[in-house]
This record gives structure tokens, C-alpha cells and sequence, in this order.
């Protein structure tokens, strides 16, 4: 993510809290509400399949969804159905079906996953996951296309591929004004009205352009709090966990874009936000009478997509010691890049649209490949104190490149860094003793400095 | 209370060390982990106290270290292997930059800091290609014991090229190669020259330096030493204690904490 410059006001923005009901109310509401749309979000589909309808197949890097909403399609992320299968404990029953079938160890586990549900007919812990109506991917990740085909072949469904152009090299990218990036939006712009057609054949109705231009409306408001959101969070305490609270924000971001919800959600946690800012209010953790203030000793980044076997071990690792996780990569790229609060222009939506994912999209490979410039602009204005790295192995996509990366932020900003492999979904190759190992001597190494710098 | 007590339970052996106010080592002793931890890690204290007739009660703090370092019930506080290592390594070679450490089922690369802090670290992940084990397995296949791998395969003429990067595969490539007429010898060294090359990688991640400390059980194997520094181009940094150095780290941390006023919390009370 091209973090932008850090606006003091908007840290410090005050907020008309009279109001409130309480502390209580408004702190931790986004992630109970957003617990609450997700499963609302579930139940629908469970409601769409035993009604025998179809959803649309889409993906986090670029989900195109404000398209697919003008068409009331309803919303199916495998990426989230399968991160879904490790929260709830039961992924490896997935990746084992999926192996017996005839992929290897070595696939992706989000596709290994979804390839079980679509054998044993959507069963999902979560409900049933309808079969797809139709597939709309981006070039974003390499296995987008070939997960695609998968369906394709199960399903007999239509796919479609956005062709995003991407950064060929690095700052030297077309940018809003210059030829290339008007030849690039063009390109993005004949994509999106053959996808607008193809929605067309498969809903059997044509395109409304007003109702277009609302949910753009909608999903314009959720990305400007969504990029403010993620800026306050350089407050100090920081106000939400970007690894744990943040994954709850993120399923919002993108199963509710382009809808009423969704930016009402986002508007409510964005006031949590400047209320919490405001008022110095932290994280709070578990504690044996209740929630209790997290003790905020060391901030740090997350590099790379979660360890959802262990997910509230893993991050239980880092706030034992007082670590946490301020920002994280997965938050800028898993949003598809709507982080940078990409507005629309509502008088021309269809080539603002195409503009906006050329950006986003974009944005969002960065956020994936190229991240140690980002991370450095990170580690000023949220005033790091160190960078977690968390390559795996279902994803050579965004795993490779990360040792040079880390390399980067040692050598050139002197930083600590924690570097270790599990995988997002398969919990045969999480090794929680080695890695609680190494978080613990991470921290015993940020203290040291701490001593020896007499902090 | 004069002195501080490390001791380090590893995966495979359990070290203790016990050093006076001025850091010389005045007990150490090693015994394999086996399944009681607990046991282990008591047992290993008291034979450390008893090599020069240290009581329990002359010891003013203990600090735990290794995989099973919170098994060690009497212990103060716990520090992992990694800052352990670190410290033990800096305190023998004062201009070390860089610590080896290869144990029994991980290899840890450490870049240091002049006092021994950690500056940064790698291990090899969720595989024991390029550890203690590795050789283990080589031991087994070839029925030669372990103290005796390094001198055998020094006598190579001819090394073969262990090519598995798998602990357990690489049993089968060994006996693949007895099967091929190849001399015990011969394979040692490509066991040997195989786990260099893996651990090589390990330490490129930290950056090598001239000043590099060679710890951990597989550290006292002559042909392992003699195989990394021909791939290192250098001579590496390696003491007899090489065994003891997480003991000896945790014993020095022990030792910062007793000098900073840290009362023991726990008395040895023997399972």
C-alpha cells in the first residue's frame, strides 16, 4: 500500500460523542456488528442454495463487485469460504478430500478447500455456499485463473478474467494523466462493459446505470473510512489489532461493498474509531473479570496472509510480550487495494470505475509484491518497532520476494524482523512450538534494544 | 550467592552449566532429554552442582533455556536458545558476529550485536534437513556411532553427492549408495558436504562474517567443522564448550539478573 502522508487532524479529529450510550456500546461494535453481517452474509447463501440459485465467484484482489451487485447477484468469496474451514478447525478434513481427489500437497490449500466443498455440494461450516453463476477474476494472482477453470469444468459456468494492467516497474507506473494511464483505462474499460454484457446473459436483464451509480455511492463511502480507518490506527495505543480485529473489517470491506450495510457498517467503525482515538481507548483483551486495557509495548507490522489454523494463538504469540499489530500488508492487498480510498466520480461512473480498479487493483499487487517501500513509509508513520514476515507455503504468489524484502527493512532501516513459514489454512505445516520459539526470542531482542537504547 | 545456573533442554540432550561472579564455568553437565523433561532438566542441574560441590542454595538465580525451558520448574525466568547462544557465543569470542548453532533437530544462523544482543536470526523451517538429526540418520543407516562420523569422514577420497534434502529419504540414499560399491567414507563426506551446503544458505540470510562461532552438540563433529569452513572460505570460532554455549548464555542472563538485585523465586526441590 502507498501509504499517504498521515493527517494529524484526522488523528485527533474530535468526535461528537454525547450521544453514546457508553463505552461499552461503541467499543468493540465493529467487530461484534461485523460478526453479525458475516453471518447474515452466510445465512443468505445458504438461504440462495437451498433455493437452488447460483452466486458469483469472486476474489479479493479486484472482486468487482459493484458490478455484480447492480445485477442483485449474490456474492460467494472462496478465498473467505476456505479461510472460513481453518477458523472453524475443520480445514485439513477439506485439504484431505481434495488430495484424495488428485491435487497435490503443494496447491494452493484455498483452492484445495474449495474443491472439497464443491465435491461434497457446498457443505461449508457456515451453511451451504451456493454453486457458482458465474466467475469474475483478475490477473492479480496466477491461480485465479486456473481455480476458475476448475469451476468452469464442475460447473459448466461462464468465467471472466480482468486483465489488470500492473506495475512493470517500479515508479516509473502510469499515473491518472499521463497517456499510458489513459491507454490502460481504456483497455480496463472495454473489460468492464464485455463483463457488464456477460452479466446481462446470465441475469437476463439489462445493465441500470443509476442503480450503478449508486452502489458506487455506497462503496465510495466505505473506502474513504476504510483509508481514514486504517490511518488513525496510528494513534497511540492503537486502537484496533490489525491482524485480529482487522481480519473482521477486512470480510466487511469486501463482502459488503457496494451495498447500504456496508457503508453503514464502515461509517459506524470509523466513528468507533475517532471515538476510541479521541479518548485513548486501546485494545482490550480477555481478562479473567472481563475485558482489561491491553499493556501496548511494542508496535509492529504484519507481512503476508494469516495463520488461520492458530489464529488467535498465533497473535496471542506476540500480545503476551505486548506486541501488537498496528498495520498489516493484508489489510492493503486483501481489501484489493480499496485502502486508498479510491472515490469514484458518480458523473461518469462507467470510466471511473474502470480508472478505479486500474489503481485499486493495482494497489493491491503492489501491497503484495513490492510492499518493502510501503512498509518503510509504515514504519515512520506508525512508528514501528518491528516487522513480522509470514510467507507460506500455499502461496508462492505472495510469499516470494519476502526474504529480500525483509532484507531490505534490516539493512536499510535497522529494523527488527521476525521471519517465519506456515501456511494460511493447513495445519500440518504450522509448527506452533518453533514458532512460539522464535517470537519469543524476537521480543527478548526488541527489550535489548530497548535497554541498550536506555528507552 | 555466588553463583548463577543455565540450563538448556534441547530436543535431543539437556546441558547445565554453572558459572561464579566472575564467569568461569565451575559445573557443567549433559544428559540426553529422554521423555521426562522435568527429570532431565533436574538431573542436569545437580550434576553440574556436584562437579564442584556447589549447594543448591549458593545459587542466587536460574534461567531456563531450550525447547523445554519452561520444564524447568526451578527456574527463574526462560530465555530462548536463540539470545542464549547469542550470548554464550560473544562472551567466549568477544568478536563474534555471527553464530552457528546446530543442535539436534534445528540450525539456527544468529547475527549479533558486539554485546551479544540478537540482531537477527533465521532457522530452518519445519524440516530437520541440515541438523544434528540429519547425521543421526546417516549414523543409523551406516551403523556407525555419531562421535565417530566426523573422523570417518575425513578419510574420503572420493566424496559422493548427497542430493535429498530429506532426513528420512536421505537413509535410503545412503543405502543406495552402499549398493552402488561406494566407500562408507566417500558417503560421510557427501553427508557432511550436503549439510554444509543447506546450512551455507541458513547463514547467507544473516550475513557472514569473518568472526563466526560455531555452537551446539553437532559442533564438537571434526568433519562438520572441517566441511563448513571449506565451504565458508574461513575458520570458524569453535571451543571446547562449544555443547554448553546455550547453558552458558542462560547462566550469564542469570547472572545480569542476580547483579540487578532479582531474587531467586524457586528452590530445587528434586521430582
Amino acid at each position: 500500500m502507498a501509504i499517504r502522508e498521515v493527517s494529524q487532524e484526522a488523528i485527533k479529529k474530535p468526535v461528537h460523542a454525547a450521544n453514546l450510550a457508553g463505552d461499552n456500546d461503541i467499543v468493540g461494535r465493529g467487530v461484534r456488528e461485523g460478526a453479525d453481517l458475516f453471518r447474515s452474509w452466510f445465512n443468505e447463501l445458504s438461504t440462495v442454495a437451498e433455493n437452488g440459485g447460483g452466486a458469483a465467484y469472486v476474489f479479493v484482489l479486484g472482486s468487482m463487485n459493484e458490478v455484480l451487485k447492480t445485477f442483485d447477484m449474490p456474492v460467494s468469496f472462496p478465498e473467505v469460504n476456505a479461510l472460513q474451514t481453518a477458523i472453524r478447525r475443520v480445514s485439513r478434513d477439506y485439504l484431505n478430500e481434495a488430495e484424495d481427489y488428485g491435487f497435490s500437497p503443494d496447491i494452493c490449500g484455498y483452492v484445495k478447500a474449495d474443491v472439497a466443498m464443491q465435491l461434497a455440494g457446498g457443505k461449508h461450516p457456515m451453511g451451504t455456499i451456493p454453486k457458482p453463476s458465474i466467475a469474475v477474476l483478475t490477473n492479480a494472482c496466477n491461480t485465479y485463473i486456473k481455480w476458475a477453470e476448475i469451476w468452469e469444468r464442475l460447473h459448466k459456468v461462464p468465467t471472466f478474467t480482468m486483465d489488470i494492467p500492473g506495475t512493470r516497474c517500479f515508479a516509473d507506473k502510469s499515473q491518472p494523466g499521463s497517456d499510458d494511464f489513459k491507454f490502460e483505462a481504456k483497455y480496463v474499460l472495454g473489460q468492464v462493459k464485455e463483463l457488464i454484457e456477460l452479466c446481462e446473459q446470465v441475469n437476463g436483464f439489462k445493465f441500470d446505470i443509476d442503480k450503478f451509480r449508486e452502489i458506487l455511492g455506497y462503496a465510495n463511502r466505505m473506502s474513504d473510512r476504510w483509508d481514514k480507518i486504517i490511518r488513525l490506527n496510528a494513534n497511540n495505543p492503537a486502537m484496533f489489532n490489525a491482524l485480529t480485529d482487522g481480519t473482521v473489517y477486512l470480510g466487511m470491506a469486501n463482502g459488503f461493498r457496494g451495498s447500504k450495510e456496508g457503508a453503514e457498517y464502515f461509517d459506524r467503525l470509523y466513528e468507533e474509531m475517532l471515538y476510541r482515538a479521541e479518548n485513548d481507548v486501546g485494545i482490550r483483551l480477555k481478562g479473567e473479570n472481563g475485558p482489561v486495557e491491553m499493556d501496548q509495548q511494542f508496535r509492529l507490522a504484519f507481512v503476508g496472509v494469516p495463520c488461520y489454523p492458530i489464529f488467535s494463538g498465533f497473535n496471542k504469540m506476540f500480545t503476551d510480550w505486548g506486541g501488537v499489530f498496528v498495520t498489516s500488508s493484508y489489510l492493503w492487498f486483501a481489501s484489493g487495494g480499496t485502502c486508498s480510498g479510491f472515490q469514484y466520480d458518480l458523473n461518469n461512473p462507467l470510466e471511473s470505475f474502470a480508472e478505479g480498479q486500474l489503481l485499486m487493483v493495482r494497489e493491491a499487487m503492489d501491497s503484495m509484491f513490492n510492499q518493502a517501500f510501503a512498509m518503510e513509509q509504515a514504519v515512520e508513520d506508525f512508528a514501528l518497532d518491528g516487522v513480522v514476515y509470514h510467507p507460506i507455503k500455499s502461496c508462492r504468489t505472495v510469499s516470494t520476494g519476502l526474504a529480500d524484502q525483509r532484507r531490505y527493512v534490516v539493512e536499510k532501516l535497522g529494523l527488527s524482523t521476525l521471519f517465519f513459514e506456515s501456511d494460511l489454512i493447513d495445519p500440518q505445516v504450522v509448527s506452533e512450538a518453533q514458532m512460539k520459539n522464535r517470537a519469543d526470542a524476537f521480543f527478548e531482542g526488541l527489550i535489548s534494544r530497548r535497554q541498550q537504547a536506555g528507552v | 550467592m555466588k553463583y548463577t545456573a543455565g540450563v538448556d533442554v534441547g530436543s535431543t540432550q539437556t546441558k547445565a552449566v554453572v558459572i561464579d561472579t566472575d564467569k568461569n564455568i565451575v559445573g557443567r553437565a549433559l544428559i540426553d532429554t529422554g521423555a521426562n523433561v522435568v527429570k532431565a532438566a533436574e538431573m542436569s542441574y545437580q550434576m553440574a552442582l556436584d562437579e564442584m560441590g556447589v549447594a543448591d542454595d549458593d545459587v542466587g538465580y536460574v534461567i531456563g533455556t531450550g525447547y523445554g525451558r519452561y520444564k524447568v520448574t526451578f527456574g527463574d525466568r526462560q530465555v530462548t536458545e536463540i539470545s542464549c547462544h547469542g550470548r554464550g557465543a560473544v562472551h567466549m569470542f568477544p568478536d563474534t558476529q555471527t553464530v552457528l548453532d546446530m543442535g539436534g533437530q534445528d540450525s539456527k544462523a544468529i547475527a549479533v550485536e558486539p554485546t551479544g544482543e540478537i540482531k537477527d536470526f533465521c532457522m530452518n523451517d519445519k524440516c530437520a534437513a541440515g541438523t544434528g538429526r540429519f547425521l543421526g540418520a546417516a549414523s543409523m543407516a551406516l551403523d556407525i556411532p555419531l562421535g565417530e562420523l566426523g573422523p570417518v569422514a575425513l578419510n574420503s577420497e572420493r566424496p559422493v553427492r548427497i542430493s535429498t534434502t530429506c532426513t528420512v529419504f536421505a537413509e535410503a540414499e545412503v543405502l543406495a549408495w552402499l549398493g552402488k560399491g561406494k566407500t562408507v567414507e566417500d558417503i560421510l563426506w557427501g553427508v557432511h558436504q550436503s549439510i554444509a551446503t543447506r546450512t551455507f544458505g541458513l547463514l547467507r540470510r544473516v550475513g557472514i562474517n569473518d568472526e563466526l562461532t560455531f555452537t551446539g552438540g553437532v559442533a564438537k563433529n571434526i568433519g562438520m567443522i572441517k566441511a563448513m569452513e571449506d565451504k565458508l572460505e574461513i575458520k570458524m570460532n569453535v571451543s571446547d564448550d562449544s555443547h554448553y554455549m546455550g547453558a552458558l548464555g542462560a547462566a550469564l542472563f542469570a547472572r545480569d539478573s542476580l547483579l540487578a538485585g532479582e531474587a531467586r523465586k524457586v528452590q530445587k526441590e528434586m521430582a
